[in-house]
């Protein structure tokens, strides 16, 4: 099992650059037999109240080529049911909104949250990853990833090398990933600022589908520290462009006086007046990531922390503590806890006073109401229990995941009686079994 | 001006990793399975995923992610 552990991790870019620090000693004793398979698999439950509903099986498998050499294979399957908030508020009458196809419509009830609960996804990832030594002391590691949705496609390669200096106690690593993305939303992609029309009739689309491009660069170090300790430090920059609107989300517009979405639509009285989202054609992240392990007598100490600030406006700051408990010889349980802040985009807009809405088709303005673009905090507490054996491995865990925000500025009248950033709670499960 | 700071703070201080190491017999610890950086890569990407489609940050470990929709 340690064998299968080790040999897995290495596959990861992390890890790539911590192979030395970790493999000398291990290898010796747990020798994988070239031609081997190791196969590990995972599954995830993800529930949020009244929202999504997530089941998410994995199988991995790793072939060992060489002695040092493996390529690894990692296929995911992602069922997802029920969507994040539309963007729009909630209001003191049921209010209907036409679904993506513009085919049917949904309501909801006065006083919730707008999201359409019929959204269903089903999303299938494959991951392959070869590494292998490029010299002594120089290992390199080459991807690819492919992943399609309904209205999604994804595809990118990644290379990246680990170098290990000073006796193995330093590990230099670079790498570089590029990919490219393809959006066919369901019923075609909104004009910016568009308004909602009503089931049937003509919605403002503005084609059919659109791409995106996504360029990852990462530099890392890990030092070794003493016998019980090490750390690791990267820089990663992420451009990505293109689409990068959500076609799904909308934005509301409110009576000036009232504070209530306006109903002006003829056809559909219950049809507030809303506009498809526009968000900026390009974005560029910076994140410092740290990460520090010790082992403390058997058991093991994991903290990290990452920086990540964008051209969005947004910083964010991560911190995530484990602490891996031994009990006897082989069983562990490990707790978790996660704290997530981040500050809104400079562009979030939570609603539009009747009057300030951008014409339709006016994509210089960029606004969006999607909550994630929001300044909130998350929480996530959770514990996982496990066991190593020599022959294989497993580990369950149980996690609670709180979003919570401040209610935004600028609100008046009816909008001051909704809550319009309501807290986001989920509850995750997931299991992984090393065979 | 302050990411600057950092980033030359931060290599400053990586030039005293040649005074710290162990030599290759002492690494018993470290090379436990659960002492790698990323001890469970499976768990990392399923949490990686989730953290991904519900907050606007991704990456730092590892490459940002992508391939999702994620509405």
């Amino acid at each position: 099992m340690k064998t299968h552990s080790k040999k897995s991790i290495r596959l990861s870019l992390a890890a790539a650059s911590c192979a030395l620090v970790g493999a000398n000693v291990a290898v010796a004793e747990n020798a994988h037999d070239v031609g081997d398979w190791d196969v590990s698999a995972a599954l995830l439950f993800y529930n949020e109240a009244d929202r999504v509903t997530a089941a998410e099986p994995v199988i991995k498998a790793v072939k060992q080529l060489d002695t040092d050499e493996t390529l690894s294979l990692k296929l995911t399957l992602d069922t997802l049911t029920g969507a994040s908030g539309s963007g729009a508020v909630p209001t003191d009458r049921p209010q209907t909104y036409t679904t993506p196809s513009g085919n049917s419509s949904y309501t909801v009830n006065a006083g919730d949250i707008p999201l359409d609960e019929s959204f269903k996804d089903t999303r299938v990832a494959l991951n392959a990853a070869w590494e292998r030594p490029i010299s002594k002391d120089l290992t390199m590691v080459l991807g690819g990833n492919l992943s399609s949705e309904y209205d999604y496609q994804s595809l990118s390669a990644n290379t990246s090398f680990a170098w290990d200096t000073n006796g193995g106690n330093t590990t230099w690593m670079a790498g570089a990933s590029a990919g490219v993305d393809s959006i066919d939303p369901v019923g075609g992609k909104p004009i910016a600022f568009g308004v909602m029309q009503e089931a049937d009739a003509t919605q403002p689309r503005d084609g059919s589908n659109d791409t995106k491009s996504l360029f990852d660069v990462i530099v890392g170090v890990t030092q070794v520290i003493d016998q019980n300790s090490l750390f690791q430090l990267n820089y990663s920059l992420s451009q990505s462009s293109g689409y990068l609107t959500d076609p799904y989300k909308i934005i509301s517009v409110v009576d000036p006086v009232t504070g209530r979405p306006l109903f002006t639509n003829i056809n559909e009285p219950n049809l507030p007046t809303v506009v498809y989202e526009n968000r900026p054609d390009s974005r560029l992240k910076h994140s410092i990531f740290g990460q520090y392990k010790r082992y403390i007598g058997g058991d093991v100490l994991d903290t990290s922390y990452r920086l990540m600030v964008d051209d969005w406006g947004i910083t964010s700051h991560t911190i995530d503590l484990r602490y891996r408990w031994k009990m006897g010889d082989t069983l562990y349980i490990e707790p978790h806890v996660r704290v997530y802040q981040q500050s809104a985009a400079d562009f979030y807009t939570p609603f539009f006073v009747d009057g300030t809405q951008p014409v339709a088709g006016n994509d210089k303005v960029e606004a969006s109401a999607d909550y994630r673009l929001g300044e909130f905090n998350g929480y996530t507490f959770g514990a996982e229990l496990g066991q190593d054996t020599a022959d294989n491995s497993w580990s369950v865990a149980l996690e609670y995941y709180l979003q919570t925000g401040n209610e935004p500025d600028g609100t008046f009248g009816e909008l001051t009686r909704q809550e319009l950033y309501p807290d986001v709670d989920a509850v995750m499960l997931r299991v992984v079994y090393d065979f | 001006m302050k990411k600057l700071v950092f980033i030359l703070l931060a290599g400053l201080s990586l030039g005293a990793c040649s005074n710290m190491g162990v030599e290759p017999w002492e690494r018993q610890n470290l090379a436990k399975p659960e002492m790698a950086l990323d001890s469970s890569p499976l768990r990392s990407s399923l949490d990686d995923h989730i953290y991904f489609s519900k907050e606007a940050s991704s990456g730092g470990r590892s490459f940002g992610g992508g391939g999702c929709g994620c509405n």
